[in-house]
């Protein structure tokens, strides 16, 4: 894996504030995403990491600030340059967010039928490409409601890779998870990250994920509601002063920080 | 004639554009000319996408079905790896059904062994239901009153106006309508008479139920579906709470409690329409309202209003199993509601059919 210093960033947040309505979620965020690296955006329950998440792909408009992916600048794109951005990247959410009257088959085809010239039997080929990288081979003519939520989650992943995209974001890719399927889905992302170079966004709070697959990962505070730390999660954890930080890393429970 | 050798040159980029552009044609040829060594020289191939990584695969499928055998050449070290660690196992050929007199026939009877098993689980639930209301009924302190009042409300109070404009217009377009034609008679005072017991005897209790059924019967095919979906119907069952005696019982009642009430307005209305048409055609309201007493009597009315009872019982019933009877998924909960929906309305015209024989006997 390269280091940052060797590539250049693919995603740019600058100065982004953010919130629903009055409330103020996030402040002041500014960081980078280097082309074919893991970044890993975690923190606590509600401080607002699927609400940045939401910025960083268009779906929510920030209160300022800009998001640039892949050159493009979204938040204050017109609706061609963000069409053109959104065929850079792929998402997965929380739990799949499969078409639930479709086989996994007709669930990637759907996407490749929208915005390819590919005959029906090219659209059924990457289908089944996309769901052997899965590890869904044989489960191309199931229906969604009738895999586990590992299953699920590995098929949103066929599907947001269908377009060959640059970057993937990933909502909670192991929460819900046993341990076995949790590992199975860190491997997965490192096996994409290594054979097509893909750059993985990752929102979790999974310390175990978080160790196995991250290159760098920026930390938010629900308090101060911004970045607290950035940086490698096995420095992170052994070095960093803040308090928040370490008792993240250490599982303390809130009194127990000095 | 089988070729010998194919030479497939591969210049430029092959990403989703130009794999979509020579799909259809690259693979047709392939299987028309079946040549036992296929060679795809990649040397000047300059970009490589998922998409183009599945046509070179397809082709090596291809030729391993007709026989014959394929190299990439002179790929790209990393391309090349894409390659070898992709596969498209477990890709079967789209055969397109035939019709035939066997499929027809499997096809005719399905569907008429769904059918006899959706009957008899509609009687098997009606009749639980029925159980479970008149046991309820004896102990009324296991009625959930709350949830009762609440869903009375809301599919009673919440549904005067819509029932209340839709027997006013139609009320309004019956009386016209009749006029215009019972004019030429001169027999147009007698409108009233037509008005108000094809109202009171069908078509008041008629639109009202349908209304009902599309209105609340969707709604609770709906909302129970999703708590299924939720799993929310597998905590009650683990709470041991009866889901029909928990959530049917209330909306039985409540419908059993609003329809008639609602078809009073429905009727009500009607009339209005009726009078105003006839006031716009010289007929004094004080004459069409003497008319309608002398036309209809009160067994009339409560003929009618009787049926609003048993069609109350049906929709919430259909529309409580229905739900309950939900599959997995969004579109489960939307087939729920469309099913619940239309069996509502097929009843309703049953059961009034069934009134209507009961009605002739009994000389009502």
């Amino acid at each position: 894996m390269d280091t940052p210093t060797q590539t250049k960033p693919i995603i740019r947040v600058c100065g982004m504030d953010g919130g629903y309505g009055e409330t103020v979620i996030l402040k002041d965020i500014n960081f980078e995403v280097y082309e074919g690296e893991v970044f890993i955006i975690l923190g606590g329950s509600g401080c607002g990491k699927s609400t940045m998440l939401k910025f960083m792909i268009g779906l929510e408009h920030p209160f300022r600030g800009q998001v640039e992916i892949d050159g493009i600048e979204i938040v204050n794109a017109t609706e061609d340059e963000y069409n053109r951005a959104l065929r850079s990247f792929g998402v997965m959410y929380q739990n799949g967010a499969l078409f639930g009257s479709m086989t996994l088959m007709e669930n990637i085809c759907l996407v490749l039928e929208e915005f390819t010239n590919l005959p029906s039997d090219g659209r059924q080929a990457i289908a089944q490409m996309r769901l052997n990288q899965v590890g869904l081979g044989d489960a191309a003519d199931t229906m969604p409601s009738d895999l586990s939520g590992g299953m699920r989650k590995r098929a949103a992943i066929a599907r947001a890779m269908a377009l060959d995209p640059k970057i993937l974001f990933l909502d909670e890719p192991s929460a819900g998870l046993d341990p076995i399927t949790s590992a199975q889905m860190d491997e997965l992302i490192l096996e994409l990250s290594r054979t097509l170079k893909i750059t993985f966004v990752i929102v979790t709070h999974e310390l175990p994920s978080i160790f196995t697959v991250a290159d760098r990962c920026i930390m938010l505070d629900r308090n101060v509601k911004t970045i607290v730390a950035t940086g490698k999660p096995r420095e992170m954890q052994a070095h960093s002063k803040n308090p928040w930080v370490r008792q993240f890393f250490n599982r303390q429970a809130s009194e127990q920080v000095s | 004639m089988r070729a010998e050798d194919a030479l497939l040159y591969l210049p430029g980029r092959l990403d989703a554009v130009s794999a979509g552009q020579h799909w259809s044609s690259l693979t047709a040829d392939l299987r028309r000319l079946q040549p036992k060594t296929l060679t795809i020289d990649a040397g000047a191939l300059e970009f490589l996408d998922g998409a183009g990584i599945a046509l070179l695969l397809t082709l090596k499928q291809i030729q391993q079905q007709t026989g014959g055998t394929s190299y990439v050449e002179h790929l790209n070290p990393s391309f090349q790896t894409l390659l070898d660690n992709n596969t498209l196992k477990g890709l079967t050929p789209d055969v397109p059904k035939q019709a035939s007199f066997r499929r027809i026939a499997e096809d005719l009877g399905w569907a008429g062994h769904t059918l006899f098993c959706d009957m008899k689980n509609h009687i098997s639930f009606l009749g639980e239901l029925a159980y479970k209301v008149t046991t309820s009924l004896m102990h009324p302190a296991r009625i959930r009153w709350k949830d009762f009042l609440l869903l009375t409300e809301k599919a009673g109070a919440d549904a005067i106006t819509i029932t209340g404009l839709m027997g006013f217009l139609i009320g309004l377009i019956l009386a016209f309508q009749s006029a215009v034609a019972m004019g030429k008679f001169g027999a147009d005072l007698y409108v009233a008479d037509l008005l108000v017991l094809s109202m009171f005897k069908e078509m008041g209790p008629l639109i009202t139920a349908f209304i009902l059924a599309s209105r609340s019967g969707s709604a609770y095919a709906a909302e129970i579906g999703t708590m299924k979906v939720n799993e929310e119907l597998d905590a009650l069952h683990t709470f041991g709470m009866d889901p029909v005696r928990f959530l049917a019982v209330p909306r039985v009642l409540a419908l059993v409690t609003a329809l008639p009430m609602l078809t009073l307005f429905n009727i009500l209305l009607a009339l209005f329409g009726g009078q105003a048409v006839m006031g716009l055609m010289g007929i004094p309201p004080i004459v069409f309202w003497d008319r309608c007493r002398q036309a209809a009597d009160l067994m009339d009315l409560f003929g009618g209003l009787a049926k609003t009872f048993v069609f109350g019982y049906f929709i919430a019933a259909i529309g409580c199993q229905r739900g309950l009877e939900t599959g997995k998924g969004a579109s489960a909960v939307g087939d729920a509601a469309t099913r619940a929906v239309v069996t509502c309305i097929v009843m309703i015209v049953v059961v009034d059919g069934l009134f209507a024989v009961a009605y002739y006997y009994l000389g009502i």
